[in-house]
């Protein structure tokens, strides 16, 4: 591949934030404008990642390498697989709608907005991008910076608080991640080629050692129980972009760092601690759906609800079969664009009330019908009706639940009846109660919180009806990755089953 | 005895100082002679160590006086890192000076000679060598700390300064002695040696020997729990000398430090370097936790320079090649950023040089942006957030720790590091999350400009790209 189509991925936005820097701020149309065009550009330039991608393979495609601190062996490597393809699409469709929903709402440092948000998906990219353990660390913390800003400037009435302990959770995780990274560069034969690294053995000591290392930064980002409660905080006081990106990127990025780093680096300390992590997935999804019942924020009970979420995104992955870790990676995806949708939708009726107070709405349904519709359809996706993409997600985790752990499904299923209780009472609080006086008279939607909002519908039922567009961009590496972990060999069926798909 | 003649040649590695010194000799002279010219100085002052710069980087590695005065790429480096220092504070406190009614004279020329002590320092293969460098340092310093004279802030802080540095430069002075009755010799390698043949490690009276000259180092350093006299003195000095002081004489300490240690006391490393360990464990939680509750910039900023040595140090406890030039990559990094925060702090300190406190950085992105993001970058990189370069300098300093075996130190040194973000990042708080007082004049005079942009270059340039310092800061290992 001679075009460096990923780093073009990666820098085009942050020059492109960086060209911001130029414009004068009273301009702040032109701003908006331009940080639209860049997102789209984007957008169109990582879809031949969607058309290239060679689904036979595992190995890693579209691959950089330059060395770059020689000193230390540390290089510029970058390549994507089926796993991270999905996540970089996801990135560049939802900072284009981040960017749409933020349009009117962000009136104050305009300037300052769109560069952080347009730096930030370069270095969301970057992180899935990274093949080396140096440069992902790089980008991991980079996007700190921007993600602080957003939530602290742009944020709620107590963003200053969120925003703090966002900061110091995420780093104090992340810098004893470093101590992990640097302590298996050590063991791996001073490399920080994560290739490399997984095609080694360490000693069962060192990977416990090494898998609490990164469980501190993989963790908190996801993030499971007990280390989640930055994210309420967090998502409740980011302004509508903030919470969006969040909830779509962000907080993926723990996941895939268990998909990425810990299972094919430490395979046998990744089995020994399947129990403990299935029981704080277990914990997650249920403690955070009791918890939404008694919610009476908005904001707050989507995030609440993002921990249960997560709960069974991490479940799936440590079932560590196919159908549950694709289901679990699809879940990821899902997740992205369902919560997404609601926490844009929200920031549009947050628009127009300033309020978040569930008890401040009620009758919505008559006066903003459109919105109404929408707002249903993200529920039941979120509750995981058929036909929408939540159901084939949870379907899979549930299934590879109970091949090996029928308690485990039993009580993520409990969840998912919680889950359809919260939900639907929401539903009926906001839209069908009797009409609030705070929602009389607000203006239907816009044709641009429209068009927000529609790719978000395209891709539930595109998932939903015919999941395996996505998931046969899995299918090999996820079958790669149980191979390291399990020490077997099933890259060959997996990589039959997709010609036979393809044919 | 042999008469031992000596030749023009044999004053060649010490020639940059000699320069140096005739800089600091001509700026008395032109003070006192053209007093209409006085506006020169300063740019006299970073033409001459520019010049001095230059001279250095070009040196030979060699060693003079019979290997007293070693011109290693060790020393050299350090160097490089006093003369940065030098120049950058000279550039900022040409406009400020002027506003402050600083007397020019005295205080450029103080600075110049208390460089030149560092560079002896940087270069002494030899503790006679090494105390005289020290003492023309500091003895300069504290002339600095002083210099705003009708200031009881700045006398106390002088007077606290002289009376400490007086202190701890009788116990280093105490510690060679003995040292010097112990081994017959003030040679550096000469020490090393001696213990080497005559196995001397057990002796007690060399480990108290040891001590003092860490004590010694650690006031010199503000190391903790040697490090009271710092808050105080950095707070009621000068702002710019500030700048200086906790960029240039630290990086000199840390010199001999590095240098004693791993080059003398090779074999004591197991004593020595648990100590260090102990003592950098004490110094990141003494400077963390005292910055978090400042309402002073100025203090916070003190307070944080008290952390960063407890950092520096893990490079020294190691106690390897690797290790050492960690230590020096870091200072290298911390000049250049601290040197960036120091500079927002000149610009914004205002005619009365009191507008220092937190509350008056509120809403400074709303009025000042520039000077704002500036700022954010800096404390950024001084929390040590990728891609700025302090991540990089705290990265190999972990690395080398780790490396030698100090993993508790080094999750110790991790968690006081998020508790510093806290403080950092409270600036940035400051700046872009609360609502302007008033809108501030600022006055971008040439000289913060510049340091401003070095600065800026030297925090994103060495994060993005630090192979090629972390290269040469590898290869100087000691005695090559």
């Amino acid at each position: 591949m001679s075009v460096p189509l990923l780093s073009a991925l990666i820098f085009f936005p942050i020059i492109g934030s960086l060209s911001l820097l130029f414009v004068r701020r009273e301009n702040s149309h032109t701003i908006r404008l331009m940080a639209l065009i860049v997102s789209l550009i984007e957008l169109l330039l990582s879809l031949p990642l969607w058309f290239l991608f060679d689904k036979s393979t595992y190995r890693m495609q579209f691959t950089e390498f330059h060395p770059w601190i020689s000193a230390f062996n540390i290089n510029y490597h970058l390549g994507i697989d089926g796993i991270s393809i999905l996540f970089i699409l996801l990135s560049t469709l939802i900072t284009t709608l981040s960017i749409l929903v933020s349009w009117n709402s962000i009136q104050e440092k305009v300037k300052e907005f769109f560069i952080s948000l347009l730096f930030l998906e370069g270095a969301m990219i970057g992180v899935f991008c990274a093949l080396d353990f140096f440069l992902f660390y790089i980008f991991w913390e980079a996007m700190l910076i921007p993600m602080f800003l957003i939530i602290g400037i742009w944020g709620g009435p107590k963003r200053l608080y969120a925003t703090v302990k966002f900061f110091l959770y995420t780093l104090i995780g992340s810098l004893l991640m470093l101590i992990g990274i640097i302590t298996l560069y050590r063991a791996g034969g001073n490399t920080f080629n994560i290739l490399e690294l997984a095609g080694q053995s360490y000693p069962l000591k060192l990977q416990m050692i090494l898998f609490w290392a990164f469980f501190a930064a993989f963790a908190v980002k996801v993030p499971m129980w007990p280390v989640h409660t930055w994210l309420p905080d967090a998502h409740t006081e980011a302004p509508a972009a903030g919470s969006v990106i969040l909830a779509g990127i962000l907080i993926k990025m723990g996941a895939y760092g268990f998909l990425r780093f810990s299972m094919p680096i430490l395979p046998e300390a990744t089995k020994a601690m399947m129990i403990p992590m299935v029981i704080l997935s277990l914990i997650g999804i249920i403690y955070g759906a009791i918890i939404c019942v008694a919610q009476t924020d908005l904001k707050r009970l989507i995030a609440y609800s993002s921990v249960s979420h997560m709960g069974f995104v991490t479940l799936g992955l440590y079932s560590l079969n196919t159908q549950s870790m694709e289901g679990g990676i699809l879940q990821m995806i899902n997740h992205g664009v369902v919560t997404g949708a609601m926490f844009l939708a929200i920031g549009m009726i947050y628009e127009r009330t300033h309020t978040r107070a569930i008890a401040d709405y009620g009758g919505l349904a008559t006066t903003m019908p459109v919105f109404a519709s929408f707002f249903l359809l993200f529920t039941l996706a979120s509750v995981g009706l058929p036909g929408t993409n939540g159901f084939i997600g949870e379907f899979l985790i549930l299934l590879g639940g109970f091949l090996n752990r029928p308690w485990a499904a039993f009580f993520a299923a409990t969840g998912l009846i919680l889950g359809a209780w919260y939900m639907l009472w929401l539903y009926q609080r906001i839209f069908f109660n009797p009409v609030n006086d705070k929602v009389v008279g607000l203006p239907e939607m816009t044709g641009r919180e429209i068009a927000t909002l529609v790719p978000m519908v395209v891709l539930i039922f595109w998932i939903g009806l015919y999941p395996n567009s996505m998931l046969s961009f899995m299918h090999v590496s996820v079958a790669h990755l149980l191979d390291q972990v399990h020490g077997t060999t099933t890259v060959a069926d997996a990589v039959e089953t997709v010609r036979q798909l393809a044919m | 005895m042999t008469q031992t003649v000596v030749t023009w040649a044999a004053f060649e590695p010490v020639l940059p100082e000699m320069l140096l010194v005739g800089v600091g000799i001509g700026l008395v002279f032109m003070d006192l002679f053209f007093r209409k010219q006085r506006e020169l100085l300063p740019w006299l002052t970073i033409l001459g160590s520019l010049t001095v710069l230059g001279m250095v980087l070009g040196e030979r590695y060699t060693s003079g006086f019979g290997g007293m005065f070693l011109t290693d790429s060790y020393g050299v480096f350090f160097k490089v890192i006093c003369l940065m220092g030098l120049i950058m504070t000279a550039l900022m406190s040409e406009h400020h000076n002027r506003v402050q009614g600083l007397h020019q004279g005295e205080y450029y020329s103080l600075m110049v000679f208390s460089a030149v002590g560092m560079m002896i320092m940087a270069s002494a293969g030899d503790l006679m060598v090494l105390y005289l460098g020290l003492e023309l340092m500091a003895l300069s310093v504290y002339c600095l700390v002083g210099m705003l004279k009708g200031d009881q802030r700045a006398s106390e802080a002088a007077v606290k300064y002289f009376l400490m540095g007086g202190f701890a430069s009788a116990i280093l002075l105490y510690g060679m002695s003995l040292l010097y009755g112990l081994t017959g010799t003030t040679s550096i390698t000469g020490i090393a040696s001696y213990i080497n043949d005559t196995g001397l490690i057990a002796n007690p009276v060399l480990l108290g020997a040891l001590g003092l000259l860490i004590v010694g180092f650690c006031f010199k350093t503000a190391v903790a729990p040697f490090h009271f006299w710092t808050p105080d003195v950095y707070e009621g000095a000068p702002t710019t000398v500030t700048a200086f002081m906790s960029v240039g004489p630290k990086a000199a300490g840390f010199a001999v430090f590095g240098r004693v240690l791993v080059q003398g006391f090779p074999e004591l490393h197991g004593q020595w370097g648990t100590l260090l360990a102990f003592l950098a464990l004490l110094t990141m939680a003494v400077g963390n936790i005292t910055a978090l509750s400042q309402t002073s910039i100025k203090r916070m900023l003190a307070y944080s320079a008290i952390a960063h040595a407890g950092y520096a140090l893990l490079g020294v406890l190691a106690g390897t090649p690797e290790g050492l030039s960690a230590t020096m990559n870091y200072l290298l990094i911390y000049g250049f950023m601290n040197m960036g925060a120091f500079a927002i702090l000149v610009l914004l300190a205002g005619k009365d040089n009191r507008r220092e406190s937190l509350d008056d950085y509120r809403g400074l992105a709303r009025s000042n942006p520039l000077a704002a993001m500036l700022m954010l970058i800096f404390m950024f990189s001084l929390t040590g957030i990728p891609p700025m370069a302090g991540f990089i300098g705290k990265f190999y300093l972990i690395k080398a720790a780790l490396g030698a075996g100090y993993t508790g130190t080094v999750i110790g040194a991790v968690i006081f590091s998020t508790i510093s973000a806290y403080y950092y990042l409270r600036v940035v708080r400051y700046m872009y999350m609360s609502d302007p007082q008033g809108t501030l004049e600022l006055s971008y005079s040439p000289g913060i400009s510049a340091v401003l942009g070095l600065a800026l270059l030297g925090v994103i340039g060495l994060g993005l790209a630090p192979g090629t310092v972390i290269g040469r800061a590898a290869m100087s290992l000691l005695g090559q």
